[in-house]
Parts: structure tokens; C-alpha cells; sequence
């Protein structure tokens, strides 16, 4: 065992790794490549139906049911689908992952909007605000804590989907992985996987950071339910329940 | 559905092998993530550790976690312990959340009358405490089953035989209808996991159909040994129900 983890250090830091274009700070890079594409689709599709939804309360239960049927989809059958269907190449695994990312958003946001006190909203319009005024300038600011914790929640998911993207030849951290496991070279595999889970941890670190410096005053001020609802909303598990919490 | 009919043994085998690895990291996940959340509800340090760990845990991509988990094991990549342990993690750390919510909802007062009524520390978890969170629990437990069955299909990628293997094996041979198949019997198991687990809430909460049905507070005596916990049930299935959301 102290064999692999010896091996395994020694994988990690042979400078060889660390250059050319199977190098580490290329596959990290393509790695995060990747996961900021995603991500840009995905937010440009579910911000503003779960805007639309959140406010209007039109196609509730709609959004909530396909929610919950996309979360059951297996995210390695869709990507192979993709790619025998369209062929290889960046895009077809990168819309996969699009469609997997776009339900922890949608809910994070519709969660978001639907959660702000309602006294807010009516005090909104009563001061004379038109509707967009009352969405962009009562519900959305109030919605952000919640709605960022729809946020992190699809990151992290992509980058560990991402990892995946490796197997049908592109690139990313999960080439390590992949690789070793055809030449059956344990330690790369090993430096592979520590490197994903290390990348994991630092974003999420890096996404609690930004919520605390640039989110929480805004939380803090409000009553505490809705700084809760922040909170639990990071993991999906209550992300779901609250969102079921609105059907019933 | 010719392909299917020709290989439907492969295929249930495949998805027996598949349950497996989906349900026994549920049940792991219930037995460690309940006493640890019961136990951090009583000291606060723990709970915050608790909390933590299991959060930095949850953000560990299962492909990673499949590789590194034999190294800390001692097991061979290609045993599926790997995947059950991994499983079991994610469980934990999503049930524990969980259940420290759930307990957190129970009344106060009627943890009070209990201990009143002359209820032991354990005789109250397993009677107030309990059954009370069951609704929050269930929950949890649906977005484990659902998130667990496909994420097993990852571990195909290693070699672990489950029905993630159609993937894996369609995309080699090129043959889509391989991957349709697998697709669809990986949302068969979820969708029927899910009633199995909704069915189960039903029976082990029947209190929350009978505050449904007849509105609350109509029959708090319904004659059962513990008409406490029916009562307080009553009360309490409503707050419980719109609490994220109001």
C-alpha cells in the first residue's frame, strides 16, 4: 500500500507531469474550460424560466416534475447518447452536461424567487413598482442567497460530470484516470483522482468564500428564515425538499 | 426491443447487480447518518464537525472517489465494497443533513410532555423523535435513492458490472439502441425505487393521510398505544409540510 502512495506522490510531483499538453495546468485548465461553458449555457436557459416560473407561479408544478425526472437520468447514458448520436467533438457531451445542470439551477431559482416574503413583494408593488421593478429590484435581490446556492450546487456537479467527459476522448482531469486505467497505472490514476477531488474542494471553498464576503450582508439583514433557506439550499437534498415543499 | 428480447437476461442481471449497489449504500446511510445526527443534536461541537465533514465529503466527485477509496480500503479497483462505501459516504452526508433538520423540527414542548409521561431518553428517540422526522427523512432518502442509481452506473466505467455496462460497451460497438435500453431501465429502477420508498413513508406515517384527509386536530385519540405521538403528529405534520417554502 505505502508502494502506491509513494508511487503515487512521486506521479504528482515529477516535473514531467507538470508540462506539454497532456501536462497538469493544460488538463486543469481544459477541465475548468469546460465546467465555465457549461455553466454559461445552463445559467442562460434556467435564470430566466426559473424567473419567469418563480414570479408568475405559471408552470409550477411542470418545472418541479421534470426537476425530479431529469435527476433520475444517468449521466453517463446520456453522454454516450450524445456522442453516438452526433458524433465526437466538444459540443455533444458538453450539451449533455447542459441538460443535467440545468434542474439544480432552475429549482435554486425558482426555490429563490418563491421563497421572499410575500409582505416584500406586496410593499414592492404597492409603492408603485411595474412588475419587472418588482422582479429585478424586490424578489431577485432577496432571491440571491438561495438562488446562489442553486449556483454552487451545479458547479460542483460539473465538475465532477466533467471528469466523466474523459472517457469519450476529451480532455480534462479525468484523462488520468482513464489513461491508467488502460495502461494500468494505479498511481496516475490515483494522482488523477486526488488532483479532481482536490479541484472539487478548492472551488467549493472559493464559491463559500464569495457567498460569505459579497452575500451575507444582504442575507443577514433579512429576517432569518430566508438565511436558512440559503444555507440548506448548497446541498440538494433540501434543495429538493423545499422545492417539494412548494407542491404540497 | 428486438436487442432487448434477446438479451433481457444480460439485462436483468445487470439491473439485479445495479440494485444492489443502489440499495445497500441506503441502508448503510440510515443506520450511521441517524444516531451520529441524534448524537451531534446533542453537542454542538459535534455537530459542526459533523456538518463539515460530511459537506467536504459530498464535494468529492464519485469517479474520484471510486479510485482513491481502494488505497484507503486495501481492496482491489475492481470490487464493488468500493462503490457501496462511496455510496454509503454520499448518503451520510446528505442524510445527516437531513435528520439534524428533522430532529431540530420536533416540538420542544412535546419532547417536555414526554419526558413527563415518564419516557427514557431512548424510549423518546424511538418514539417522539423518530417517527416525527419520518417525513424529512423519507425525503432525504428519496434524493439518495435517486442520485444513488445514477451514480452507480459510473462505477462501469472501472468495469463494475451493473447497467451502466450498456453504456459503456454500446459506445464501443457504436450501437445507440444498447445505450437507449440502459437508459431506460436505469429510470425504470429509480421511478420504482421511488414508489417503493413513497409507499413506505405511507405506511410508517399514517398520521400525516389522517391530518390530510380530516384537517387537523379531528381525531387525536385514535386509540393506539402511543395516542402522544398520533396527536402531536397531527400538529406537527403541518408546519413540517410548508416549512421551506411559506
Amino acid at each position: 500500500m505505502s508502494n502506491v502512495v509513494t508511487d503515487t506522490i512521486a506521479w504528482l510531483t515529477d516535473p514531467a507531469n507538470w508540462s506539454g499538453s497532456a501536462g497538469i495546468p493544460v488538463r486543469l485548465a481544459e477541465h475548468l474550460l469546460y465546467t465555465g461553458l457549461v455553466m454559461v449555457i445552463a445559467m442562460a436557459i434556467a435564470i430566466p424560466i426559473g424567473l419567469f416560473v418563480g414570479h408568475t407561479g405559471r408552470g409550477r408544478v411542470a418545472i418541479v416534475a421534470l426537476a425530479g425526472a431529469l435527476r433520475a437520468l444517468p449521466t453517463l447514458g446520456l453522454l454516450t447518447l450524445f456522442v453516438l448520436l452526433a458524433g465526437i467533438g466538444l459540443m455533444p457531451p458538453i450539451w449533455a452536461l447542459v441538460i443535467l445542470t440545468v434542474p439544480p439551477l432552475l429549482a435554486g431559482t425558482y426555490a429563490g424567487i418563491s421563497s421572499v416574503d410575500r409582505n416584500v413583494v406586496d410593499a414592492a408593488r404597492a409603492m408603485g413598482m411595474t412588475e419587472m421593478q418588482v422582479l429585478f429590484r424586490a424578489e431577485f435581490p432577496n432571491a440571491l442567497p438561495v438562488m446562489y446556492g442553486g449556483f454552487r450546487t451545479g458547479v460542483l456537479q460539473v465538475i465532477a460530470t466533467v471528469s466523466v467527459v474523459a472517457y469519450i476522448n476529451l480532455g480534462g482531469l479525468g484523462r488520468y484516470l482513464f489513461d491508467g486505467l488502460v495502461l494500468s497505472d494505479f498511481p496516475q490514476m490515483l494522482g488523477g483522482s486526488l488532483l479532481i477531488a482536490g479541484l472539487a474542494i478548492t472551488v467549493d471553498l472559493v464559491l463559500a468564500l464569495i457567498q460569505r464576503l459579497f452575500l451575507s450582508r444582504g442575507a443577514s439583514s433579512q429576517p432569518n428564515r430566508s438565511q436558512q433557506a440559503a444555507v440548506d439550499l448548497t446541498d440538494p437534498a433540501l434543495a429538493e425538499t423545499v422545492v417539494q415543499g412548494g407542491t404540497s | 426491443m428486438e436487442w432487448f428480447l434477446a438479451n433481457s437476461a444480460e439485462v436483468f442481471s445487470l439491473a439485479g447487480q445495479h440494485l444492489v449497489l443502489a440499495i445497500l449504500p441506503m441502508i448503510f446511510g440510515v443506520i450511521i447518518a441517524v444516531p451520529l445526527a441524534q448524537l451531534g443534536r446533542q453537542n454542538r461541537g459535534l455537530r459542526s464537525v459533523v456538518l463539515t465533514g460530511s459537506s467536504l465529503l459530498y464535494t468529492i466527485p464519485s469517479l474520484a472517489l471510486f479510485i482513491i477509496l481502494p488505497t484507503i480500503l486495501g481492496t482491489r479497483i475492481l470490487d464493488p465494497v468500493n462503490v457501496v462505501v462511496a455510496l454509503t459516504i454520499y448518503a451520510v452526508a446528505l442524510l445527516v443533513r437531513a435528520a439534524l433538520d428533522a430532529f431540530d423540527s420536533v416540538d420542544e414542548d412535546l419532547r417536555q410532555s414526554a419526558v413527563a409521561m415518564g419516557f427514557k431518553p431512548f424510549a423518546r428517540f424511538m418514539q417522539i423523535d423518530l417517527p416525527l422526522s419520518l417525513p424529512v427523512l423519507f425525503a432525504g432518502l428519496r434524493v439518495v435513492s435517486v442520485s444513488n442509481i445514477s451514480l452507480v452506473s459510473v462505477a462501469a466505467l472501472l468495469g463494475i458490472g451493473n447497467l451502466g455496462m450498456l453504456f459503456t460497451s454500446g459506445l464501443q460497438r457504436d450501437f445507440v439502441t444498447e445505450v437507449v435500453v440502459g437508459i431506460i431501465a436505469i429510470l425504470i429502477l429509480a421511478l420504482l425505487m421511488d414508489s417503493i420508498l413513497v409507499l413506505l413513508e405511507r405506511l410508517l406515517t399514517p398520521w400525516t393521510r389522517a391530518a390530510a384527509a380530516s384537517g387537523a386536530g379531528t381525531d387525536a385519540g385514535t386509540g393506539q398505544a402511543k395516542p402522544g405521538t398520533a396527536a402531536a403528529a397531527l400538529r406537527l405534520s403541518r408546519p413540517e409540510a410548508g416549512g421551506g417554502t411559506a
